[in-house]
């Protein structure tokens, strides 16, 4: 059933920084730690709709560039007192390959 | 022995009472708390602050998930309890049943709304909890928004306030005479009255509020004479009724609110009730002091041991920044009362006490407020003052003939004398907890005393304290960690970097032990600075630790786009640049296009994809990156000066040309303003800079330390300077003192402030050698600093973060 596609080489994106794929509904951002940990999420703030990519990325965090708030890249949750939460994706990271579970990109368009 | 605890109301009093709880027996009770709103318990007094912008949520919260946690509270927030069953002895809430032994119900108060036509459109909010906030504040980001607020009190200013410094234009509407006709006398009330309609804030008194208008949401406010204002936002702050609801319906005793006798019990003996729902002795309280008292002994009470609430006074602070209020006691007049006045019209101060029998009764303190818990003080403790009479009005130094020093004073302070009103804690209580226990810093003594914890408005007065307790060993500066990652502060990493040679952050992360991998958004950007300042040409400037803005040489908007601005020197441009700016606004549809309050143009909602052909276009034309969104040098504003006008002294264009050329591309802790002004008149506002040149017919005055930001502050004079030799190299020294003491993001003032203007003349303007290499230690850094970035991105730098990394737009129309 698992459908995945390449979205790209992990060396695209710097360490401790994110690339965006675009989709149909929307942005989603790629994130690389400093480990070579990746992780997507849904490129926009549920605050007030920061683009998370720009976000300064620490641990496997990052903090959105125009409020500061603190998510989670592994849940996609609000850190601290604030409340909300973006979307995950799964990855898989096929030697250097970054894969991105289809599914995830059509379930988008459906919802 | 465990017995079932349910909590209704996550409020403020509820919070002090668990803590008691937990304090004196963790393991007693098995604790559900209840809460109407999604979040803990949190600081509700600093909602206001937070509505001003001056703090964030997160600093107010009281009690976070780890606290409940720890100590295993049950925690149902978001959750209304809708109904208490005495018999089965359950509550419900949300249709499902938690049995208690023991119920304290803490609910609060609800807002008083109006009972007019229109007060439910929306648009209209009260001012109780955070969602109320983050209401005021989305409407107050609409552009022209216009905000009514209904009632004078504590309240309804401070909502005014914080909603006029967002901008937005307000009037407050009030039925008394003047406002805050509860605490303040007339003459109090009119001189609040003239410090508000000098921000700008509208004031209607005796305004009874007919209707609220508007067909989908708010429009306007119609009083019962005929006036209407235009309205986007409602506050009603018109009072508060104690939240009795739940108890009504249960039956337990309510008069104004739940009755409760000494020891907090409601009729129900398993039921207590404490906080603003709770009437003790006919009373009902609206302010935390009391309210915190209940809680302990609601506390005591559940633990089973004896204890009595005894209301004490409390006084009143408004908590709007730039004004001081401060109002104790009974202050009415009357036959047997006398009273002392004292009114200096010059400095808007106004000092009223309230005497009966050489007993104050009451006081009343505006715009100088320093003696506010002295009077209360005397008040409280009924002191004779017949022998001070004379002198009372004049305040404590003066009467008691103590030191004029603020230490000394402090020093002088009988032992019960309170220091923070909101917990009632007293000086003793303070200064023995600082010895006993070993405290050394401001947090320490919020932890362990709760004072200067809740309002804060005491926090100046608890840092004397601490001063004049631990002498020289304290130092608020040095305790201050950067950020949760290190037990260091700004001086000591920066020292550190510099003698253990630290060339990078993961270098300086490891060397110093940080407790994180990988910092977070606070130190990262922070350490950047300091290895970019302190080690020019080796240390590598790491752009994944750096703003959005400085990583790609751009500001970010609130939609996601990017603004634009190209330098203009000393605000210097030509036919060509205006031309070239015009070609790329048409070719890139930039929707807006401004003069900026920094003598330049800025291009607004430039896509992020864009920026590097915007840029190309604007190198093509000559021009370079205006820095708007560095925390580095951003503009050198300028006069015209002798070349034309007929007051000008120097060629202050030409000298602001000169300095904006030299001192371009520096990185600076803070950002870094300039301006240049040909005469006195200073047409270019050089006095409100961080460093300003006003130019004189003897040559250049050179300022600095001034703000014209959150803060408005005007420049201190630094020195005098001949030539525009000698003033570019003094700027640039002043300049390099400030990029290697300066803490990142204080700006010169601040950092004037702290190590003393004293010091800095001393570095810059006594000492010809220091100035001098201080002057060549800038000249070598802006070797590697003069590179334009949007020239380096035009030629490929960083292209990955212009691009998406892959697109499937099409493949989904596709499916
Ligand atoms: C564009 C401009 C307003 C305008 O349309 O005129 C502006 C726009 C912004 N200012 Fe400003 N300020 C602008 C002149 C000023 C001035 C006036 C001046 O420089 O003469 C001041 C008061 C002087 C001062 O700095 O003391 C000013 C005081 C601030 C402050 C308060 C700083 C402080 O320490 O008190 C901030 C907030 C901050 O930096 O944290 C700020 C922050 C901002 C930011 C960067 C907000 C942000 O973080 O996104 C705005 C960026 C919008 C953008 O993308 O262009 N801006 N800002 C002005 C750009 C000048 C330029 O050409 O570079
Ligand atoms: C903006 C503002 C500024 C203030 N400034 C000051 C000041 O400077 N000094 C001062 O002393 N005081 C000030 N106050 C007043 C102070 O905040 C209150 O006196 C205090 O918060 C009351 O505490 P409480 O626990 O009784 O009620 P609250 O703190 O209001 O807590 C009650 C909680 O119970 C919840 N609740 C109600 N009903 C239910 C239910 N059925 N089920 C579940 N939960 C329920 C409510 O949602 C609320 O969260 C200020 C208040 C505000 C709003
Ligand atoms: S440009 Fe400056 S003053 Fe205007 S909204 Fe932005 S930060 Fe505030
Ligand atoms: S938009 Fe992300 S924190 Fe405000």
């Amino acid at each position: 059933m698992n459908d995945w596609i390449e979205i790209g080489k992990l060396d695209d994106i710097p360490r401790r920084g994110a690339r965006c794929i675009q989709t149909g509904s929307g942005r989603i951002a790629i994130f690389r730690t400093a480990e070579d940990r990746i992780f997507a999420i849904d490129d926009r703030c549920p605050h007030k709709g920061g683009p998370l990519s720009q976000g300064i990325v620490h641990g496997s965090q990052v903090t959105c560039p125009l409020h500061n708030w603190v998510f989670s890249l592994d849940t996609g949750l609000a850190q601290g007192a604030d409340e909300g939460g973006v979307r995950t994706y799964s990855l898989q990271l096929h030697g250097d390959r970054i894969l991105i579970d289809a599914q995830s990109l059509t379930a988008l368009s459906a919802a | 022995m465990t017995g079932k605890l349910v909590v209704i109301g996550a409020g403020m009093a509820s919070g002090r009472m668990l803590e008691h709880l937990f304090e004196a027996d963790t393991r007693r009770f098995d604790v559900t708390l209840f809460g109407a709103e999604p979040r803990g318990n949190y600081n509700r007094i600093m909602l206001s602050p937070v509505l001003a912008g001056e703090k964030r949520y997160d600093d107010i919260v009281t009690h976070d998930a780890d606290w409940y946690a720890a100590q295993g509270v049950n925690c149902r927030f978001g959750q209304t309890v809708t109904k208490i069953d005495r018999q089965a002895k359950t509550v419900f809430a949300g249709g499902v049943e938690t049995p208690y032994d023991r119920l304290v119900i803490a609910t609060g108060s609800a807002p008083f709304i109006l009972p007019v036509p229109g007060k439910d459109l929306a648009g209209v909010r009260a001012f109780r909890d955070l969602d109320d906030v983050d209401a005021m504040v989305a409407a107050s980001e609409k552009p022209d928004a216009k905000a009514v607020v209904i009632g004078g009190g504590l309240l309804g200013l401070e909502a005014a306030a914080a909603l006029r410094g967002r901008g937005m234009d307000v009037v407050v509407l009030h039925l008394a005479g003047h406002l805050m006709e509860r605490q303040l006398d007339p003459a109090a009330g009119y001189l609040l009255q003239r410090e508000l309609e000098g921000r700008g804030i509208r004031i209607h008194c005796k305004a009874h509020t007919r209707a609220v208008l508007g067909t989908d949401g708010v429009e306007a406010v119609a009083l019962e004479d005929g006036t209407v204002y235009p309205a986007d936002l409602v506050v009603m702050a018109a009072g508060i009724r104690p939240e009795t609801r739940l108890a009504t319906d249960a039956g337990i005793e309510v008069g104004r609110g739940i009755v409760v006798d000494d020891a907090m019990r409601t009729s129900d003996a398993d039921i207590l009730a404490l906080g603003e729902c709770a009437e003790h002795n006919k009373t009902v309280y609206g302010l935390v002091a009391p309210l915190y008292d209940m809680a302990k002994v609601a506390a005591q009470t559940l633990l089973g041991q004896d204890a009595v609430f005894r209301p004490v006074q409390t006084a009143t602070k408004l908590k709007v920044t730039g004004v001081s209020l401060y109002s104790a006691g009974d202050f009415a007049e009357a036959e047997d009362r006398e009273e002392i006045v004292l009114r200096d019209a010059a400095s808007g101060v106004y000092k009223r006490v309230i005497i009966k029998e050489n007993r104050i009764l009451g006081t009343v303190l505006y715009g100088d407020t320093e003696d506010g818990n002295w009077f209360f003080d005397l008040l409280k403790r009924g002191t004779d003052i017949g022998q001070m009479r004379d002198t009372l009005i004049y305040g404590q130094s003066f009467s008691t003939g103590a030191p004029t020093d603020p230490l000394a004073a402090m020093a002088a302070l009988p032992e019960e004398a309170e220091i923070c009103g909101c917990n009632g804690v007293c000086k003793g209580a303070i200064t023995s907890a600082i010895s006993s226990k070993g405290l050394t810093s401001l947090d320490d003594v919020r932890a362990h005393t709760k004072a200067s914890a809740s309002c804060g408005s005491c926090t100046g007065l608890v840092e004397k304290l601490l001063m004049a307790t631990l002498g020289d060993s304290y130092n608020p500066a040095a305790i201050q960690p950067m950020c949760p990652c290190t037990e260091l502060g700004h001086d000591e990493v920066r020292r550190l970097i510099v003698a253990k040679g630290l060339k990078s952050i993961p270098a300086a992360m490891q060397e110093l032990g940080w407790k994180t991998s990988c910092g977070c958004a606070k130190c990262r950007p922070a350490l950047n600075y300091y290895m970019v300042a302190t080690w020019p040409g080796e240390a590598e400037d790491d752009g994944q630790s750096r703003f959005i803005n400085e990583r790609v040489h751009a500001n970010i908007q609130k939609d996601g786009t990017y603004s634009v601005v190209p330098r203009m020197f000393g605000g210097l441009t030509t036919a060509a640049e205006l031309r070239a700016i015009a070609d790329v606004a048409d070719k890139f549809e930039v929707k807006t296009v401004k003069v900026t309050g920094g003598q330049r143009i800025d291009l607004l909602g430039i896509k992020k994809e864009d920026l590097p052909a915007v840029w190309a276009d604007l190198n093509k034309a000559g021009m370079m990156s205006g820095a708007a969104y560095a925390k580095g040098l951003r503009t050198v504003k300028t006069c015209v000066g002798s070349d034309w006008c007929r007051f000008g002294t120097q060629d202050s264009t030409g000298l602001g040309v000169r300095i904006e050329k030299f001192m371009w591309g520096s990185w600076t802790p803070a950002k870094l303003k300039l301006a240049v002004s040909g005469c006195p008149r200073n047409c270019a506002e050089a006095t409100c800079k961080d460093i300003g040149v006003i130019c004189v017919d003897s040559g250049y005055e050179i300022h600095f330390g001034g703000a014209a930001g959150l803060d408005i502050k005007g420049t201190e004079v630094l020195c005098h300077a001949r030539s525009e030799d000698e003033a570019l190299e003094i700027i640039a020294a002043l300049t390099q003192l400030y990029r290697e003491q300066g803490r990142y993001l204080e700006r010169i003032y601040k950092w004037a402030k702290r190590v003393g203007s004293d010091s800095i003349k001393a570095n810059v303007v006594a000492d010809p050698g220091k100035r001098r290499q201080l002057y060549e230690r800038f000249v070598y850094s802006q070797k590697f600093a003069q590179v334009d970035p949007w020239e380096e991105r035009v030629n490929g730098k960083d292209a990955h973060e212009f691009a998406a990394m892959a697109d499937f737009q099409m493949m989904q129309a596709a499916e």
